[in-house]
């Protein structure tokens, strides 16, 4: 491309006012594997694809919980959101101990944007590789924040990021406007949805996703292979087609097979209908 | 004292040398203050004397004080160290004002922040030598909490430091219940500090009632009780007493 003058390092700005070093950071985020966010007034979902390099190995982590209110998920450079994490880590068990309290989410979300823009302004440093998906709780309610390498930060009602993002956010864009007095179930419904939007046609399956909520009454945690299979089997026994009027009857009775099914098998509910 | 060249800096916090820099016991002192919950917030009394030593030297000392929007905090004990305690509240609040965000700091983050303060300087052999008692209301809770100047903290329906403890509580386990009107409650408060009053030899009659409700906080203007002096006992105090004194 013709703006490789002015990319050398992070302190040099281009005559058209671009710092070329953090947006080829943004680039980084777009390489790394989907991650979706969305937010209901009580809960945050998270979610994340998973894949692994080869059959003989395990997949990256990139869902990390923070504290009992706090969760992110990163897309990019796995390593230098681990470090983040750390970092959000650390801040959240230093407030509580002084306060006693939990940190609300829109200041440690401050704090990171601070920490990623002081490698936009050092010559001796590189941007942050990562994007971060923050969910998190404070007085106000449940909260969904991006965090960029560029050290800028967006609170959202639901995003994804990543490679194929974006048929995820167009998906996202569709619903939104309903998350807000969405169920917990059905947001993390919706999260799978999603994120079987970015697989592009590939199975959904458990084994290459990973899922966690937050929300009021509910500590972070990431959701367990079964119960991640149990709702995708939950829709998708409606096949390929996503219309809203017939998942809430499928969606029924599925549970109650479901539920028979629960007891006596500890694995996949049993699918009869 | 040492005649001797010192080759520590004057501000070193190590060993004997800097003795000049710690606290080794407290000159202008305030007495007891006592608080307790009732059904709209929290209530607080203490008077107004700053002693020195056993001159009841100065009387119009204001030992309680609103902190941010959510909490009241009494003190008992040395005064420059509380006025210290000010500022640091005021730095703390004025950064959690900054923030601009919509989250505050209640009474029970005040709370905890003072008792790391305070465990920290006793650790440090240099502490503030204040009984501090924190009140507040934040989003309908209650909270009502002490820290010594060791960094001992609880939290409970009714509080006191000093001579409080001795005289005020006993009555407060009596006659505390939950949801106090505010009228009982003051007349428990004025109740505590007329005993106090008569028992404690560093009380003076002024005194000023604090309430924290969710709405805010009221300090009253400065007032006496009302006192009794008639009683047969006081006449002839030794009547009676077995004992060399």
């Amino acid at each position: 491309m013709f703006r490789n003058q002015y990319d050398t390092d992070v302190t040099t700005w281009s005559p058209a006012g671009r710092l070329f070093q953090v947006e080829y950071a943004m680039e980084a985020v777009k390489q790394g594997s989907a991650t979706i966010g969305l937010r209901s007034k009580t809960h945050v979902v998270l979610g994340c694809v998973n894949k692994a390099n080869s059959e003989l190995s395990s997949h990256q982590k990139k869902i990390f919980k923070v504290d009992d209110h706090i969760g992110v998920a990163i897309a990019g450079l796995t390593a230098d959101g681990r470090v983040l994490s750390r970092y959000m880590r650390n801040e959240c068990i230093n407030y509580n101990f002084t306060y006693e309290s939990p940190l609300p989410v829109g200041r440690l979300v401050v704090q990171l944007a601070d920490k990623a823009q002081v490698c936009t302004q050092r010559s001796w440093k590189r941007p942050y590789g990562v994007g971060l998906l923050v969910a998190g709780l404070d007085e106000s309610g449940a909260h969904l924040y991006y965090n960029c390498p560029s050290g800028n930060y967006f609170e959202y009602q639901a995003f994804a990021i990543g490679s194929r993002s974006q048929a995820a956010k167009t998906y996202l864009e569709r619903r939104f406007e309903n998350f807000a007095d969405s169920s917990r179930d059905d947001l993390v419904k919706d999260a799978l949805m999603a994120i079987r939007e970015t697989l592009q046609g590939e199975t959904l399956k458990s084994s290459i996703c990973t899922v966690a909520v937050v929300g009021v009454g509910e500590p972070f945690h990431i959701l367990d292979q079964e119960t991640v299979q149990q709702m995708i089997n939950a829709f998708e026994i409606v096949g390929e087609q996503e219309g809203p009027a017939a998942e809430p009857d499928a969606a029924a009775g599925q549970e109650a097979a479901a539920e028979q099914g629960g007891s006596t098998d500890e694995g996949v509910a049993p699918m009869d209908i | 004292m040492n005649f001797m060249a010192s080759k520590q800096p004057e501000n070193s916090l190590l060993g004997p040398e800097s003795d000049s820099q710690r606290t080794l016991y407290p000159y202008v002192t305030g007495t007891s203050v006592v608080a307790l919950k009732y059904k709209d917030g929290i209530l607080m009394a203490a008077d107004m004397g700053g002693s020195y030593g056993s001159t009841l030297r100065y009387k119009s000392v204001e030992r309680m004080k609103p902190i941010g929007k959510h909490s009241l905090l009494g003190a008992s004990g040395e005064i420059s160290d509380f006025q210290e305690i000010l500022r640091y509240l005021d730095e703390l609040i004025l950064y959690d004002n900054m923030w601009d965000d919509g989250n505050s700091l209640g009474p029970k983050e005040v709370h905890n922040y003072l008792t790391r303060v305070m465990y920290n300087r006793r650790n440090k052999f240099n502490p503030l030598w204040n009984s501090l008692v924190l009140g507040g209301v934040k989003n309908g809770q209650k909270y009502l909490g002490t820290v010594s100047m060791i960094g001992v903290n609880f939290e409970d329906n009714h509080v006191a430091t000093g001579f409080g403890n001795h005289l005020a509580r006993p009555i407060l386990r009596q006659e505390w219940h939950e949801n106090l009107s505010f009228e009982d409650g003051v007349r428990l408060l004025e109740k505590c500090m007329r005993v106090l009053l008569y028992r404690d030899r560093s009380a003076v009659n002024k005194l000023q009632i604090a309430k924290i409700t969710e709405d805010g906080v009221t300090i009253s203007q400065p007032y006496s009780l009302k006192t009794y002096w008639e009683f047969s006992a006081f006449e002839n105090p030794a009547q009676g007493a077995i004992g060399s004194w």
